[in-house]
């Protein structure tokens, strides 16, 4: 028997698979065609104080093994995610699910985590906070907080004020030095680190020879993304003593081991959900397997094992 | 929405650079005319979105048009062949709306969704009849215009260069129509065509880029009058009062 329960922050979670926020909405188109409560968790599509309808279509573009999303956080506010989203999530997932929160100013951030922890069903709900400093599909906030070390700091701090829950704080890797970021959210009193989002791509229409994107940028996501978010996670592994939520490519339950090698306590399935909506489920099933053809007995002790 | 394994029975040129696709399975979530497969392809990283055509218990049949990379893929398959589909996906058509005398109106490859429309109506209705007017740009594009006399709908065609039937667009045809409601499926300039003159209430399929097909993404959204939806999940098919042009 393999041991995959993993300890994210004080919870325990029955495996590290984690869907990724913007893949998974509020779970219920999974939860047609699975039994999604097979998750260690997920974390919820990417909540504002206001609605958002977010960028003009098109907002996708395809490139070799990912895509290009500029979605632009679409959602319906943190009111409606409270009085609808999550309620309506309660009868298909009963584990603690993870907050993604973004915002445009600190005091939206505050705001928008402050209203999740007052309501009482909410805040029941929800295990993790997961604040997202770095869409890269926003104008005037989103990654514009993850590029700057003393943004990331003070978006870290002013949340802190307002929970006690377990928060990470989600990196863009669209910087210099992500380590230098990930180090002022630790001093910030984050719990934890998620990365990475997207890196900010482009495609070009041979056809109409203009951008693929209606937004023209967006956030590159996929298979092809992996090395770049192994490397950043064995880098914010070193620099930081926070538990990491690694992301980027992943696919299989091989690169989940991977994965956490390189420092990743538990793991988020983005992009493959949306090209086959059983990835993560299938990651799940296999994950047993391919520890034992590994030699891994319990997935605690790989945690950084290729330091 | 179901994901499963289909066999390619039958993969032909019917017309210029349009293909007939019949893929054999399990077609039990396919529900509705107008509703899409998503089609995962080696090589490419995003399925492919496209329209239903016809349905039975045993069989799939789509047509495409070749216009890209993946369309290209498609094209070079053989019989024998499998695929890997997620089925049942979208609203499709309301044709408990459409009255007994509706014009369901096709452009290029919007014309195979009204197909298996033509066909739903007719079953449920066989007393309806039913008008379809298919635009095309040139002879050489046009097909299944003998399926649908088949079907017993009385059938109109335009084409942009006059090769065949009236020339002109869809909307020619149209606007000296009698009907009690029309549907369509076909790209923007001739929804917007359409909505200028036509009569009755109707309903028009989207098309979009789509990220997962299944409403997970929200890479397909739209404002309507009746609040946000994604094309995929919410749609293909909206309603001609929800839409905003």
């Amino acid at each position: 028997m393999v041991n995959t329960k993993i300890n994210l922050c004080g919870i325990e979670i029955d495996n590290p698979i984690i869907p990724a926020s913007g893949t998974y909405g509020f779970g219920y188109e999974f939860a047609e065609i699975y039994d999604i409560n097979c998750l260690g968790t997920f974390s919820f599509k990417g909540t504002t104080l206001e609605p958002r309808f977010g960028n003009p279509t098109p907002r996708i573009a395809e490139c070799p093994d990912g895509m290009i999303n500029a979605v632009g956080l679409q959602n319906p506010g943190v009111d409606k995610v409270i009085s609808q989203e999550l309620p309506k999530l309660a009868e298909v997932f009963h584990k603690p699910v993870m907050a993604n929160v973004s915002g445009f100013s600190i005091d939206e951030y505050v705001e928008t985590v402050r209203r999740l922890e007052n309501d009482p069903a909410a805040n029941k709900q929800i295990g993790w906070f997961e604040i997202n400093i770095s869409c890269p599909n926003v104008h005037g906030g989103g990654m514009a907080f993850g590029t700057s070390a003393k943004a990331a700091e003070e978006v870290t701090r002013a949340v802190r004020e307002v929970t006690k829950k377990p928060m990470f704080i989600k990196l863009s890797p669209n910087v210099t030095d992500i380590t230098e970021i990930a180090r002022a959210c630790e001093a910030g009193g984050a719990d934890g680190i998620s990365l990475i989002n997207t890196l900010l791509g482009m495609r070009i229409d041979l056809k109409t020879k203009k951008p693929v994107i209606a937004n023209k940028m967006g956030g590159f996501s996929g298979h092809a993304i992996l090395p770049v978010a192994l490397r950043m996670v064995y880098q914010v592994y070193d620099a930081v003593s926070l538990p990491i939520i690694g992301m980027g490519g992943i696919s299989t339950a091989e690169e989940v081991v991977e994965m956490m090698l390189a420092g990743a306590t538990a793991v988020e399935v983005g992009a493959a959900n949306l090209i086959d909506p059983f990835a993560s489920k299938q990651i799940i099933d296999d994950l047993p397997r391919v520890c034992e053809k590994y030699g891994i007995k319990d997935l605690n002790e790989i945690i950084g094992g290729a330091h | 929405m179901k994901q499963s394994i289909y066999e390619i029975l039958e993969n032909v040129e019917i017309a210029k650079n349009t293909m007939k696709m019949v893929l054999a399975g399990d077609t039990s979530d396919c529900t509705a005319p107008g509703q899409f497969v998503n089609i995962k392809l080696d090589g490419f990283f995003l399925r492919r979105p496209i329209s239903v055509c016809d349905y039975n218990e045993e069989t799939i049949t789509i047509i495409y048009k070749v216009v890209g990379g993946g369309t290209e893929a498609m094209a070079e398959m053989t019989p024998g062949q499998e695929l890997d589909v997620l089925i049942g996906l979208g609203n499709g058509y309301d044709i408990t709306k459409v009255g007994d005398a509706p014009v369901l109106i096709g452009g290029g490859v919007g014309v195979p969704p009204m197909y298996g429309l033509a066909k739903s109506i007719r079953q449920a209705n066989p007393e309806a009849k039913v008008q379809v007017i298919l635009g095309f740009n040139a002879a050489d594009e046009v097909f299944y215009a003998e399926e649908f006399k088949t079907l017993g709908c009385e059938v109109h065609i335009a084409t942009a260069d006059g090769s065949v039937g009236v020339k002109g667009f869809v909307t020619d045809v149209l606007k000296n129509l009698e009907y009690s409601y029309f549907c369509t499926c076909g790209p923007l300039p001739m929804f917007k065509a359409i909505e200028a003159i036509a009569k009755t209430s109707g309903q028009y399929s989207f098309e979009e880029r789509m990220g997962c097909g299944f409403g997970a993404c929200m890479g397909c959204s739209c404002k309507t009058k009746y609040g946000n939806k994604r094309i995929c999940k919410d749609g293909p098919v909206l309603e001609r009062e929800e839409i905003i042009w």
